[in-house]
């Protein structure tokens, strides 16, 4: 069955979104990364949908969940590299992504995610840097 | 008001949500072709994926109408949706703002409608629902 991979980074979690998703991929998306940061522990999430034309009800549903479902087991979630077109469409379709920050881009969302978790746990971030499975 | 002229047209099978990409992308061909620009392309896709995902919620699926049409100088995309689901029963309630008797987030056929420049619902209980939007290029 088709994934969207999620990297591991720190105490980050990365996806990137590449392709138009499907209700079944999506929802597994979801699954896998609320697993994934019960398993890791990560504290933050970063969505990068730069390569999405559309973003409807339904991806809108599966954003605001990852970042509830982030929110609830203490790590917070950051949507970046939103399209213009689909940021206005977005607005008009009167859908407020709540419940995620959202960041111009990766580099932006990344700092957003470092202010979020505080200053003294972005710095042991070395520690397990290869501590993937 | 001045008729409709059919430039091109194309019918789908929407009966799968596996469907609903293809249909997405096709819908943007016609749009591209006639030469729509981004931000009124992804409007009327981004609205062509809510009336899909409706027509599967609620009626198991239906038949999409793509048609590039002309009216005056005005060229545009319009999209026919039909279905032989349940209907809805009133459709004045369906098309308020914040109601859904679905698990969506109650945005969808009033959030639809402001995306588009025409949107026209007809639907009988029991019998089914169609759903007709049109897009101008220009719109």
């Amino acid at each position: 069955m088709e994934r969207i991979p999620i990297l591991r980074m720190g105490h980050f979690l990365l996806v990137t979104i590449q392709i138009d998703l499907y209700d079944r991929l999506a929802t597994n998306l979801e699954a896998d990364l609320v697993q994934m940061v019960n398993r890791t522990g990560a504290r933050g999430v970063l969505i990068d949908i730069s390569a999405l034309n559309i973003v409807d009800s339904f991806m809108g549903r599966i954003l605001g969940n990852i970042g509830s479902m982030s929110k609830i087991m203490d790590a917070e979630t950051v949507v970046v590299g939103m399209q213009p077109a689909v940021a206005i469409t977005l607005i008009e379709l009167g859908l407020e992504l709540k419940g995620v920050h959202t960041a111009l881009n990766v580099e932006k969302g990344m700092e957003l995610l470092k202010q979020k978790i505080g200053p003294a746990e972005a710095s042991d971030e070395d520690d397990d840097e290869d501590g993937t499975e | 008001m001045m008729t409709k002229m059919v430039l091109n047209k194309d019918s789908m099978r929407i009966e799968r949500e596996q469907d609903v990409v293809p249909f997405r992308n096709r819908v943007r061909e016609f749009a591209v072709k006639i030469g729509m620009g981004i931000v009124n392309q992804t409007k009327l896709i981004t609205a062509a994926s809510e009336l899909v995902r409706n027509m599967l919620k609620y009626a198991g699926g239906g038949a999409v109408l793509i048609e590039a049409i002309s009216q005056g100088r005005e060229t545009g995309i319009r999209l026919t949706f039909e279905d032989k689901g349940p209907g809805i029963g009133d459709i004045a309630l369906a098309m308020k703002d914040g109601y859904s008797s679905g698990k969506s987030l109650g945005i969808g056929l009033p959030g639809t409608k402001r995306l588009v420049n025409e949107f026209d619902i007809k639907s009988k209980t029991g019998e089914g629902t169609t759903v007709s939007i049109v897009k101008w290029k220009n719109g």
